[in-house]
């Protein structure tokens, strides 16, 4: 019986040459992530009164991104608490204001095909994108990694996804993950890997591919991981990497839990309605919502090539009367690039408001959450009930060209009357 | 931690994430007004009617979405005896058995009703209904977990093994 990538690289993590699905194993993590808000502030305590003694800074990686900028002053103590935790530890690696941690250790080449990378938040499992093994821990699971970089790990089945054929203009990796969490359900990869394959994932980039590992935790997934290839090779050897570059796949004669297969052209786009992210309806069947903001950004939805197709569709437009459009790039690297392709100077010009890369208003921490009786359409990752600020506020999840088309209506709205024919 | 725990009911629904169990925007509060508005979005009274002890009894999927360990030290602040749900999110049932916080899953708990004065056995699974004198079986822990769980969490369990206990 071969081998899925899951059980490839818990196996390597575990020091075996051979792991099944439900086995429960010991894994050294090549990566612990953790980020202000769920990080050192929390766990410093515990971590002190076992020793306190990292196992490899070099393999820690402290991501600022949840208070930034600090919106209260138990932000700021926060953010203060983990830059100075990051100094006295002498952490090489330490990122703050630089946009949300899961694109930002991607961009700076710590997530690397058959890592093992363990983060102290849910959506962690966006490093999958590029063939790593990655999950969100808790804080207190993260004490022990901290302290001896292990933790047990029951190796997880396998779904596989197969989205063939090619996605029809307007469509895109959103709306293949969201259709996806729709007929799995919120919990119904609960304990397993969703693995994206077929042509359509193939062809994708970079930047949409790390949109299904993103959301594989919303189906209730231990992670979501696509096969790497050239593209991600490309990718990282764009940032600088050189090494750490061998790809892992599943065996063809590997044991799947589920096998679900799907045709990419006759999808339409989807919406995320309130208040689950598996509530996915296509676009037709609730067009015409009015909204009061809408969110283009996040570590699911901010990266350059999101950011492009929303310029393609608000340029020389303008946003709805009495509406917020809120645009939010997932890193500062992105943010700059934007800015010289002219992007930021388009959305602003269509009346959009360009935030600083971070978690933001699509966590209700910062910077544009929600009030009671407010709806927004967003390209985010989650919708709960209280997720955007009020709990008696709506969030409706689409894609970046939904969202960018929502903001000129003011209601939502197909995206794929705005854009020109053949253009993706 | 106690793994045998006896406690009145509180019933809920299905899918109480960690949104609702500890709200994104009171995360950077101390833990004792993050707890105020632990499950407010459903049950606006939570925090002022729970007494310690008091078990959560809920449907499918409880603890989805974030990896907040924020959950647990709401729930743990109001001194929540045990969950039992139909079943858990992965990583909130991880972080709960982490940090000592009972989590025990029964294939259906729509036969437990709010009010139910109740009594688990963590590490058998089983399940007692003292008000309708009725038993049920519970999954069992994970072997693995055992001494974790004996000795209260990972903490405990690390300085054990670190020996620094």
């Amino acid at each position: 019986m071969g081998m899925t990538m899951s059980e490839k690289i818990l196996a390597k993590a575990a020091g075996h040459s051979n792991v099944k699905a439900g086995d429960i194993v010991w894994v050294k993590a090549d990566i612990a992530m953790m980020h202000d808000l769920l990080g050192p502030w929390l766990i410093d305590g515990g971590f002190r009164r076992l020793g306190g003694k990292l196992f490899d800074k070099e393999k820690v990686v402290v991501v600022s991104d949840h208070c930034t900028p600090p919106a209260t002053v138990q932000q700021a103590d926060i953010l203060k608490f983990t830059r100075d935790w990051a100094r006295d530890q002498g952490l090489p690696y330490y990122y703050e204001f630089e946009g949300p941690c899961h694109q930002v250790i991607v961009e700076h080449g710590h997530v690397r095909p058959g890592r093992l990378i363990l983060g102290t938040d849910s959506h962690t499992c966006m490093a999958g994108g590029l063939g790593a093994f990655a999950t969100g821990i808790g804080s207190t699971e993260m004490i022990g990694v901290l302290l001896t970089g292990e933790t047990w790990m029951k190796v997880p089945e396998t779904i596989k996804v197969i989205w063939d054929g090619e996605l029809p203009h307007g469509v895109y990796a959103k709306d293949i993950v969201l259709k996806t969490i729709k007929d799995i359900g919120h919990a119904g990869a609960t304990y397993q890997t969703i693995e994206f394959s077929g042509s359509a994932i193939k062809s994708l980039s970079m930047d949409e591919r790390l949109v299904l590992s993103n959301m594989a935790v919303e189906a209730g997934a231990k992670t979501g991981l696509i096969e790497p290839d050239e593209t991600v090779i490309e990718f990282l050897r764009s940032k600088g990497v050189d090494d750490g570059l061998e790809t892992v796949r599943s065996d063809e004669d590997a044991s799947y839990a589920q096998i679900l297969h799907y045709n990419a052209s006759e999808l339409e786009p989807q919406v995320a309605c309130p208040h689950e992210v598996d509530n996915v309806h296509p676009i037709s069947a609730v067009e015409g919502k009015a909204v009061d903001q809408v969110y283009l950004g996040s570590c699911t939805n901010g990266r350059i090539s999101d950011l492009r197709v929303a310029a393609e569709i608000l340029k020389g437009k303008k946003i709805a009367k009495n509406i917020r459009c809120l645009v939010v790039p997932a890193s500062q690297h992105i943010w700059m690039e934007a800015n010289k392709e002219g992007i930021l100077e388009i959305l602003t010009e269509a009346g959009c408001i360009v935030n600083m890369p971070s978690c933001g208003a699509c966590g209700g921490f910062t910077s544009g959450v929600i009030g009671a009786g407010e709806v927004v359409m967003s390209s985010s990752n989650r919708n709960f009930r209280g997720r955007m600020g009020s709990s008696e506020g709506e969030v409706y999840l689409g894609s970046p060209a939904a969202v960018a088309a929502t903001a000129i209506e003011g209601k939502i709205t197909d995206p794929r009357k705005y854009l020109l024919q053949g253009v993706r | 931690m106690s793994y045998k725990i006896r406690g009145r009911v509180w019933k809920y629904g299905d899918n109480i994430n960690t949104d609702i169990i500890s709200p994104g925007q009171y995360m950077s509060q101390p833990v004792e007004k993050q707890a105020e508005h632990a499950m407010e979005a459903i049950d606006p009274e939570f925090s002022k009617k729970v007494r310690p002890g008091d078990i959560l009894v809920a449907g499918h999927n409880f603890g989805s979405g974030s990896s907040r360990e924020t959950a647990q030290m709401v729930l743990k602040h109001h001194e929540i005896g045990a969950i039992i749900a139909n079943s858990f999110a992965r990583i909130f049932y991880r972080n709960s058995i982490n940090v000592g916080l009972p989590v025990v899953d029964m294939k259906d708990t729509s036969v437990i009703l709010e009010g139910d004065e109740m009594e688990v056995d963590l590490l058998e699974g089983k399940i007692i209904n003292h008000t309708q004198g009725t038993e049920y079986q519970g999954t069992k822990l994970p072997e693995h977990l055992i001494e974790m769980v004996q000795l209260g969490g990972l903490e405990p369990y690390l300085a054990k093994k670190l020996k620094f206990s």
